[in-house]
């Protein structure tokens, strides 16, 4: 029993101490010449662009269920009144950055740490080495600057695209008044909150992009190495999400 | 050229190399053959560094390789070209753009200077007006030939060759290995190739070296080989089992 826990402790150390260095060696390559620009905004369309269609619509219908839910509980001691910015709040403080870096995890994430894994087990990898070409700068850092450049936009739109479907719901459905879902909205939701939002959709990105491109790089052998791979970086990243979403809140509120 | 010393490595409780001990002389192709999971591409990992043995030393032009990091091993990475087992090209890139790599990347040429060089490592390896395809629609021979090109065009000194010729039916081995001999021949690199396919390794090698549990047993020309006394190399030319004999 003891034997089989300080085993685990001590594997566990071991990946997180890999994890860290890995980190910083990507840290290191960021600043330092030459920048593979291009490599860059090849990744930022594959995060951002391609990942656009299914953040709108989690945004909207994520928004719409927020005013239905939202109109059912202020109804009751009427309050609707305060449904834009319950709406508002709920998405640009904790909503969008989480579920937007989730959606993103599960699309684009999956799909860096596959295709990292697939250049490792075919050698690739070894291959950008021997040609004196360091894979990290080369595969690593661009994945990990277009997380912490397009998590923010993303998420962003998803807010917008939430505030709308919100509104959609209350006015349409709800019989709401378009002056005040918006009024309201602007009398409560603070500069403060949507810096909140951008802090926590930043560090998504890096963490993302940090966990998918770890666990790619360091894929074990054949397809099911690569598939054991994903899916670990999957489930990884979705819970780092919501467990820093948590410190972060309880840190910034 | 390459002198490897004493190498030993393993992986957990296997010991994969077992006081490896052997020569590459300068502008010959020299052979390493053995069973399977021998340890030979492991002894390739570590001629260029992406291994680092347990102990033991490989010298490449008098500078131990495997004391080196950083730049300095880049240095000497730069003078060797590696063809892959499954030939590791960039499957997010043409043909062009993979064989064209090491010099955008690593040179300062211009396009006209790379279009130049590209063009002609292709048609070297007898391919021509296949630069706009990808990898995936290549065939398995083609791969391996898109992957010598781009070894080629650095001009590196040394070529080494991780079974190249794996998965490929007997008519392409041969039309491989004679490209192999033809480009040697042609930019006087020195190659070591990584192999099992007997008898037909011999043709193309001036030395022939057996890898068994971990060590060379026998090293020299393949005629030499061909007529060795030694049970090891006897058997694996034959293609008997070890352990059906002991």
């Amino acid at each position: 029993m003891i034997k089989f826990f300080g085993k685990n402790t001590i594997e566990l150390l071991l990946f997180l101490g890999r994890m860290f260095i890995f980190l910083i060696e990507s840290i290191y390559h960021i600043f330092t010449p030459p920048f593979k620009f291009l490599n860059f905004l090849r990744q930022v369309r594959f995060f951002g662009n391609k990942s656009m269609i299914v953040v709108i619509f989690t945004g909207a219908f994520s928004g719409m269920v927020l005013a239905l839910q939202g109109y059912y509980a202020l109804n009751k001691f009427g309050a609707e009144a305060l449904l834009g910015p319950v709406v508002a709040l709920s998405l640009i403080r904790e909503l969008g950055p989480v579920l937007c870096a989730l959606m993103v995890t599960g699309r684009a994430g999956s799909a860096v740490t596959a295709e990292i894994g697939i250049m490792r087990i075919t050698e690739q990898i070894d291959a950008l080495t021997v040609m004196a070409v360091n894979p990290i700068k080369y595969v690593v850092v661009p994945n990990i600057l277009a997380g912490i450049v397009t998590f923010p936009l993303l998420t962003a739109v998803f807010d917008l695209v939430g505030i709308y479907g919100g509104y959609v719901v209350s006015v349409h459905a709800l019989g709401l008044s378009e002056g005040t879902y918006f009024s309201q909205m602007e009398l409560y939701v603070d500069m403060e909150d949507i810096r909140i939002g951008l802090y926590k959709s930043l560090s998504f990105g890096l963490l993302v992009t940090w966990i998918c491109t770890f666990m790619g790089y360091n894929a074990g052998y054949g397809a099911r190495g690569v598939s054991r791979a994903t899916t670990n970086a999957v489930v990884l990243s979705s819970v780092v999400i919501l467990i820093w979403d948590y410190m972060l809140g309880a840190f910034l509120l | 050229m390459i002198e490897i010393k004493e190498l030993y490595k393993s992986f957990g409780k296997q010991q994969v190399l077992n006081g490896v001990n052997l020569l590459i002389n300068e502008g010959e192709v020299t052979a390493v053959i053995g069973r399977s999971g021998g340890g030979k591409t492991v002894l390739l990992k570590h001629i260029i560094g992406l291994l680092k043995p347990d102990s033991g030393s490989i010298f490449i032009k008098g500078k131990d390789i495997t004391k080196l990091k950083g730049t300095e091993l880049d240095e000497i990475r730069a003078e060797i070209g590696v063809v892959f087992q499954g030939g590791a090209l960039f499957d997010s890139l043409t043909v062009y753009d993979n064989v064209a790599f090491p010099l955008t990347e690593k040179t300062k040429l211009n396009k006209k200077q790379i279009y130049e060089k590209v063009m002609k490592a292709l048609s070297d390896v007898g391919l021509e007006g296949i630069e706009n395809k990808y990898p995936a629609e290549l065939s398995g021979g083609m791969r391996k030939r898109v992957a010598l090109a781009r070894a080629l065009i650095g001009q590196p000194k040394i070529i080494l060759f991780d079974e190249p010729t794996t998965g490929l039916d007997p008519i392409l081995v041969r039309s491989i290995h004679k490209l192999i001999r033809d480009t040697q021949k042609q930019y006087g690199f020195t190659g070591l190739i990584i192999s099992h396919e007997i008898p037909e390794i011999f043709e193309i090698s001036d030395r022939v070296a057996m890898l068994y549990e971990g060590k060379i047993v026998e090293a020299g020309t393949p005629e030499e080989i061909q007529k060795s006394d030694n049970i090891v190399v006897k058997n694996f030319i034959m293609g008997i089992e070890m352990e059906v004999l002991e």
